[in-house]
């Protein structure tokens, strides 16, 4: 059974730095603000979110717990703040 | 090398570079933005050197609430529009000469340790559990160096005089203008709604852990004081005029009962700021609990900035 839980343990907390290294990626390539902060909550999203997965077999319920509020967390201001700064880049362009 | 210590050299190599980006970047707003991400990094070296209390306060102050302050600075410059003080050769060699006199004497300190290395960790691990706390950084800041942390409290009350001597007489006693942040915006509101009973409630966690677990008054009233700016930003609620008795009470809350402890300490135990035995722990986390409320309002009051407006009757 542990081994099945180490298994899936890789494959999700991989999978996630892949979410890292290509919201990144986006980040540096993209040519304007509105895509690159596509690619950001993508990384918030995803990339986070199936660390959290696969770190979920590894820890005791409380701390599991801890792991799932600190990404809804994340999630919530990553939202917010791209709102944010999109609609402030809609007003003011991307300079202002 | 181990996958460990592959890591910390390269969060090393990180914090220097972004230490340099800091200072050489020549816009203000990407210096703060550098300042800041400089912060949290440090708080991840600090948890690597198993600081996790320093980690904390690295993250809350050093990232999140200066980070604060010199953003509302910068603002604060863009707005008044003037070209920064012109600063001569003499002054800037100056500088660089004290900079490089403080790095060389840092790196004598860190090349040359003594074969011994001075430490009171033995001392204070043995002499803790007559405080009834388990956590040992609280047991140093509020047991053996007392004296320092209601020092510092009160460091940070004078800051906040001297930010609302800013002010011009007309606005004294008035409303702190927060015109250098965003004006609201329902995106910002919705947040301010669904945050801040998730906020307080982490904050106030923060201060009762702090006993036994890393955490502690600051590091909890900078989480309180982040909530109560969202909610002043989000307009849902007016920053105070700095006039008001309840405000000036909750800021000197925190330092008087501190003090009131302390020279009750010379009464029932034998020195200032020396707890009765048995009582050390309630004592600690009444003097932690008012310190919290006061840190958080200093804090808030700090980065809303100087009054600009007259106090409305």
């Amino acid at each position: 059974m542990s081994l099945v839980m180490d298994i899936l343990t890789i494959c999700a907390v991989s999978a996630g730095a892949l979410f890292f290294l290509a919201g990144t990626v986006g980040l540096l390539r993209f040519p304007d603000t509105l895509t690159r902060l596509h690619a950001l909550t993508k990384v918030d999203n995803l990339g986070l979110g199936l660390i959290v997965l696969g770190l979920l077999p590894q820890t005791s319920s409380l701390l599991a717990v801890k792991l799932v509020i600190v990404w809804l967390l994340v999630q919530l201001s990553g939202a917010v703040v791209t709102q944010l700064i999109a609609g402030a880049v809609r007003q003011h362009g991307a300079d202002g | 090398m181990s996958i460990a210590s592959v890591f910390d050299v390269a969060l090393v190599a990180l914090i220097l570079a972004i230490g340099a980006s800091t200072i050489l970047v020549r816009k203000a707003f990407a210096a703060v933005v550098m300042f800041v991400v400089y912060g949290l990094l440090l708080s991840i070296a600090w948890v690597r050197l198993h600081a996790v209390d320093v980690a904390l306060t690295e993250a809350a102050i050093g990232g999140g609430m200066t980070g604060l302050l010199l953003l509302g600075a910068v603002a604060r410059s863009r707005s008044v529009n003037v070209g920064g003080p012109w600063i001569g050769r003499p002054a800037r060699l100056a500088t660089c000469a004290l900079c490089a006199l403080v790095v060389a004497g840092l790196a004598i300190a860190m090349l040359h340790p003594p074969e011994v290395i001075p430490t009171l960790a033995p001392t204070v691990m043995e002499s803790l559990p007559q405080s009834g706390l388990g956590n040992p950084v609280a047991g140093v800041l509020f047991v053996f160096r007392a004296l320092d942390t209601l020092l510092e409290k009160v460091v940070l009350l004078l800051a906040l005089l001297g930010v609302w001597s800013l002010a011009p007489d007309r606005a004294w006693g008035g409303m702190p203008g927060l015109h250098v942040y965003a004006r609201s915006d329902p995106t910002l509101i919705f947040l301010a709604q669904l945050l801040p009973p998730v906020g307080i409630v982490f904050g106030i966690y923060m201060c009762w852990v702090g006993a036994k677990d890393p955490g502690g008054a600051f590091q909890g009233g900078t989480v309180l004081a982040a909530m109560w700016l969202l909610v002043i930003v989000a307009g849902l609620q007016k920053a105070p005029a700095i006039g008001r008795l309840w405000l000036r009470g909750l800021l000197v809350a925190g330092p008087v009962l501190f003090l009131a402890i302390g020279l009750a300490g010379w009464v029932f135990a034998d020195a200032f700021l020396a707890y009765p035995a048995g009582y050390a722990k309630p004592l600690i986390v009444a003097v932690e609990a008012a310190l919290t409320l006061s840190i958080a309002v200093a804090l808030g009051m700090l980065a809303a900035g100087p009054p600009e407006r007259a106090q409305q009757q």
